[in-house]
């Protein structure tokens, strides 16, 4: 963790030092900018552009000097490179865009220089957010801050080490299976899905429609809320942008407002905050893999919840294991079909060689895309093809009304929030999971039934484990709401965070304590 | 079921990826390999069951919104230029592609 | 062998939008290319659609028109396959629910009345150009050019069902169609610049087998001489291909002009599996009745009530009115004609309308916007019939004369410049068949022996005598007293 950051462990302890000009954000961004070239064996970034983020910062600067800085304003981030940018090029971590410069801002960009940010640069993440270890870059692999040969996660595995390392502030990341929570577990940050449609997709790299959201990753709860408060608004460019949510509009404010109001609520009840608080944990997780040190640290911080006066319920996920045939039906399926238009005609890598026009294509595509891209686009391609449509696509999103109608049975019923685990490991060591296909997919076992049903889910840290070489790595601990809940779930996590001090612990450290 | 070799490559085709024999038999090898952890999806009886499509339906009405008959992009060649800056071939503004027979 | 042929029309019409379907980029022909594609346009990484609320208001308003069930929740799909000017390498469409199920057409042909069902209509997004001249490419090598201007341009495609049985109904089908999507306003009809395609499904069988041929798609025919040829031409094609011990192939072709015959596209054998699924980026497209009934009270009177009011107004058939109603500058036309006349002549201006001017319209390949002959002045034509000045006959050769512009297009100065007066004088007509008499003796003789027919023959002779200009009944009447005397 660099120095600086380890400084301001908050934006809001940022905000105050930057409005008392005890920093400037050209200063900060400078020191940040030499970090991250020092940090460079993290692989954590994969463009930068120190002029433009200086002339954010010098704008941020004047800002804060005029007395009009907006929470934001000045404060040092980074975009996954699934988010396409004026000012850096966008490559979805593939070789297929190399070099790409897109003429627009994807809207979640758009809303954080509106906020004020000043952007480092672009993150590295798995090719197309497809992966769980950000092993699958065309930029090779990002490492995980804890150690260096373990995986910071994935897809958005760059945005997760570089907030674990303390390059940035706070990152964005997209999550489709679980590629922003996974990546916060595995690098002992915090991080969070919103419901679908919430945040604008417009900009945002598709890789399966249906199922992609965008989502912050940063060290606290707050942090994340002040992020996403900043990404969420209706987007008329999105056709499934949410204009209302439950009848509360989706602008800026949305979630402050309601985050605000369920922590008011738990501060009030005093020295047992979650004093009526129903959390629900499936019977299903507890078993399916869990690496027994994940399943400790989550009891015990389930434990934790309950000494903060929830009540813990038992609640059942019928439909969980379904969740990876499912989702490994439908995300490919759409991912065959929004990959599509990668072939060297308007943008994107060509073969230096060919015969006709489908030699082209086909040459360009195999060389620019990864062999997980590949893959999944064949399978996709398969599963869509007549005479499987039927038998394979539709069953699968058949069974993710199931998967839906399991949550429907018990948020809000039987239980307020739901909470478990987000890996059934700690981070594992790169290059292990290159045997079959699938081994790497059996992990996602936590988080895609939330992007089958649209639901939001957040991670936060919730203690250690050992891991690769003995080492104590970090464990998460999700918590999962009803559709529009994300201002409950960052008031639990954001008081559970009072109460405890793993989501403070440093990289350096290796088992853990405080530096 | 078993994929066979020309469904690979049938499916490589469609997909305009050029795999070589050795990847062929590769992704071949591969897709059987996923083809078992799918397998699963068609032992479950999803009889009067709608397919899911757009995850928010579950508690509401999820419909297309509609925008108004304006032009809000009138284009012209400044933008033309920004937008194709990174076309592999281009000649006079338009995108080149080598010879397609009709 | 007696053989049927089985023809399907699908036309893709441009809906007449202002912006495209899914993105807010100009419609406008002509432009320099790809100065009106814009980054949804042109697919480019994390761009998205949004529809087009004026496409589907016009979707709406063709299946009011033409009585077909407006689905109230329709689904758009990916229909992929890859295609230069197809940006996305899949075209947003719709598949198993369309906006439009049903609906029928009904016209004449050959003066005989035809109703063919429609199966549906579909919004859809057009694809782009592709210029095939030999541009250079990064090496050098001969380049074809994409201009995606065109892409994103909303499209209606029509479907009906396969219930034509000629080149001439199809034709006719065709022409009512465009007609009434201009008539509608959901279209410019310009086929020239690609608002209105036809693509012909065509398939022969022996007559009295139930199951359909093999069938081939002949696509992007824009103009109905074109449309006539292509059917023709495949008729034949598939019929001789049979005969010789053959087999016809499902495949797309082409209409060359230049050779009058159609061609085999490149075999796309693997662009039968589009693989199809609904569009996770466009929920479902929910129309509600109120919508419906907003849109049904905003429409012009449609050719089907104009038919009836006209029929009743003027005591008018089906067979007359069908014609004239399917173009609103033709039912314009007719009813300032009988405006013209005095008495109700809707009979006389319905049979005019449909017989000659059209006949003339379609023989010099004109709409009804560019016919030569006013209302006005086809209506003083009409006048000179019923005052007796013309026998019909003579009517249709000061027509010709109108319709080239002769003195002025006036029939009067017509009339007179010829010297086309009808004869009603008896005494002149006396005169004539005196005459014819005395010259034809031995024809008298046949009529005087019985032979009926010699009677005719008499009075064309009368006619030849008069030029054509003696009043065909006062012939009749002199003759018959004459001889009968």
């Amino acid at each position: 963790m660099t120095q600086i950051l380890k400084d301001f462990p908050s934006i809001a302890s940022l905000r105050s030092a930057l409005d008392e000009r005890k920093i400037s954000s050209v200063e900060l961004t400078q020191t940040l900018l030499k970090e991250v070239a020092a940090q460079n064996e993290l692989n954590a970034f994969v463009d930068l552009n120190p002029e433009l983020s200086l002339a954010q910062a010098k704008a941020a600067d004047q800002t804060i000097a005029a007395g009009q800085a907006q929470i934001l304003t000045g404060i040092p981030i980074a975009h996954k490179d699934i988010f396409v940018t004026k000012g850096w090029h966008t490559t979805a971590a593939s070789k297929i865009l190399k070099g790409y410069k897109s003429p627009f801002d994807a809207h979640v960009v758009e809303q954080l220089i509106q906020a004020g940010t000043v952007s480092l640069g672009k993150l590295n993440c798995d090719e197309f957010a497809m992966g769980s270890g950000n092993e699958h870059s065309a930029f090779g692999p990002a490492h995980n801050p804890w150690h260096p040969k373990v995986v910071p996660g994935g897809s958005s595995g760059g945005s997760a080490a570089a907030v674990a390392a303390g390059l940035v502030m706070a990152a964005t990341g997209t999550d489709t299976g679980g590629s922003v929570r996974q990546p916060a577990a595995l690098c002992g940050v915090s991080g969070i899905k919103p419901t679908y449609g919430t945040v604008s997709r417009y900009g945002m790299i598709a890789y399966a429609s249906s199922l992609d959201q965008a989502g912050p990753i940063a060290r606290s709860a707050h942090d994340l809320m002040l992020m996403l408060d900043a990404m969420s608004s209706f987007d008329p460019r999105d056709a499934t942008s949410i204009q209302n949510c439950r009848g509360v509009a989706n602008q800026n404010g949305r979630i402050k407002q309601d985050f605000t109001q369920h922590s008011q609520r738990i501060e009030k009840q005093g020295a047992k905050p979650f004093s009526g608080l129903r959390i629900g944990v499936p019977e299903e997780y507890f078993g399916l893999g869990l690496d027994d040190g994940v399943a400790k640290a989550v009891t015990a911080a389930i434990a934790q919840f309950e000494a903060l006066g929830a009540q813990k319920v038992s609640i059942s996920l019928p439909h969980t294991r379904l969740s990876i045939p499912a989702y490994y039906v439908i995300a490919p399926a759409e991912a065959s079909s929004n990959l599509a238009r990668y072939d060297a005609i308007r943008y994107g890598h060509r073969t230096e060689q060919y015969t006709d026009l489908a030699d082209m294509t086909a040459r360009s595509r195999s060389e620019g895309f990864g062999a997980e891209v590949q893959r999944r686009i064949m399978l996709g391609t398969y599963v869509l093809s007549h005479g499987y449509y039927d038998a394979y696509y539709l069953q699968a999103q058949r069974i993710r009304r199931l998967i839906a109608e399991d949550y429907q049975a018990v948020l809000g019923l039987k239980c307020d929030v739901i909470l478990g685990p987000v890996n059934p490991t700690v981070a594992p060591p790169m290059g292990e999971k290159n045997q079959s296909p699938t081994a790497e997919w059996l992990a996602d076992i936590y988080t895609l039934s939330l992007n089958l049903a649209g639901l939001p889910g957040m991670s936060i840290p919730c203690g250690f484990a050992p891991g690769f070489d003995g080492q104590a790595l970090p464990v998460g601990l999700q918590l999962v709401g009803n559709y529009f809940e994300e201002g409950q779930l960052l008031a639990l996590a954001h008081h559970f965070q009072h109460a405890t001090d793993w989501h403070s612990r440093r990289p350096e450290s290796a088992t853990g304590a405080l530096v | 079921m078993a994929i066979t070799a020309s469904d690979t490559a049938r499916i490589a085709k469609l997909a305009r990826l050029h795999l070589s024999t050795d990847a062929q038999q590769q992704a071949n090898t591969e897709l059987n390999q996923i083809f078992d952890l799918i397998a699963e999806l068609q032992a479950v009886n999803t009889k009067d069951i709608e397919p899911l499509a757009h995850p928010l339906s579950m508690i509401e009405e999820v419909s297309l919104r509609l925008r108004e008959d304006t032009v809000t992009a009138p284009g012209g060649p400044i933008e033309r230029d920004a937008l194709m800056q990174n076309a592999p071939g281009q000649h006079e503004g338009l995108f080149l592609v080598p010879k397609v027979l009709e | 062998m007696n053989w049927e042929v089985v023809i399907g029309l699908e036309a893709h019409v441009q809906l007449s939008t202002i912006s495209k379907i899914f993105s807010g980029s100009p419609t406008r022909f002509g432009s320099a290319p790809n100065t009106q594609a814009n980054a949804v346009d042109m697919a480019l990484p994390g761009s998205l659609p949004v529809l087009n609320h004026g496409a589907v208001e016009r979707a709406i308003r063709f299946g009011l028109a033409i009585g077909a069930n407006i689905s109230p929740r329709s689904i758009f799909a990916r229909k992929n396959y890859f295609y230069p000017d197809l940006p996305k390498n899949y075209q947003i469409s719709q598949y198993e629910i369309p906006v439009v199920l049903g609906g029928s057409l009904s016209f004449l042909v050959d003066a005989q009345p035809t109703t063919i069902n429609l199966t549906r209509a579909h919004l859809e997004e057009d694809a782009g150009k592709s210029l095939h001249d030999n541009f250079p490419g990064p090496h050098g090598e001969a380049s074809t050019g994409i201009d995606l201007n065109r892409a994103g341009t909303p499209l209606l495609e029509i479907v009906s069902e396969p219930e034509m049985r000629s080149a001439a109904q199809a034709v006719a089908y065709a022409r009512t169609l465009h007609n009434l999507v201009v008539w509608l306003g959901i279209c410019d009809g310009n086929m020239q610049e690609g608002s209105f395609r036809i693509d012909a499904n065509v398939s022969v069988r022996p007559f009295g087998q139930k199951e359909f041929g093999t069938r081939t798609e002949t696509k992007n025919v824009n103009s109905f001489r074109f449309l006539e040829r292509a059917i023709l031409f495949e008729v034949q094609r598939q019929i001789e291909l049979i005969e010789d011990g053959g087999k016809v192939v499902q495949e797309t072709r082409l209409y060359d002009s230049d050779r009058d015959e159609t061609r085999s596209m490149r075999s796309k054998e693997d662009a039968h599996d589009y693989r199809y699924f609904p569009d996770p980026d466009l929920p479902p497209l929910v129309i509600n009745p109120e919508w419906v009934a907003q849109v049904k009270a905003s429409m012009p009177e449609l050719p089907q009530q104009l038919s009836e009011r006209f029929a009743n107004t003027y005591g008018l058939t089906q067979v007359d009115t069908l014609q004239i109603c399917n173009n609103r500058e033709t039912a314009a036309y007719f009813e300032a004609v009988v405006a013209q006349l005095a008495g109700n002549q809707g009979k006389l201006a319905a049979n005019w309308l449909n017989g000659e001017v059209l006949a003339a319209l379609n023989r010099d390949n004109l709409d009804m916007s560019s016919c030569p002959v006013k209302a006005v002045q086809l209506a003083a034509l009409l006048t000179r019939i019923i005052d007796g000045t013309l026998s019909n006959k003579i009517a249709r050769e000061v027509f010709a004369a109108m319709w080239v512009g002769e003195s002025g297009g006036e029939p009067d100065a017509i009339i007179e410049t010829k010297g086309l007066k009808q004869i009603n004088d008896s005494g002149a007509i006396d005169a004539l068949v005196d005459g014819v008499l005395a010259a034809h003796p031995a024809i008298v003789q046949e009529y005087r022996a019985g032979k009926q027919k010699a009677f005719n023959s008499l009075v064309g002779q009368v006619m030849k005598a008069g030029q054509g200009k003696a009043n065909p009944q006062q012939v009749n009447d002199a003759l018959k007293r004459r001889l009968d005397s």
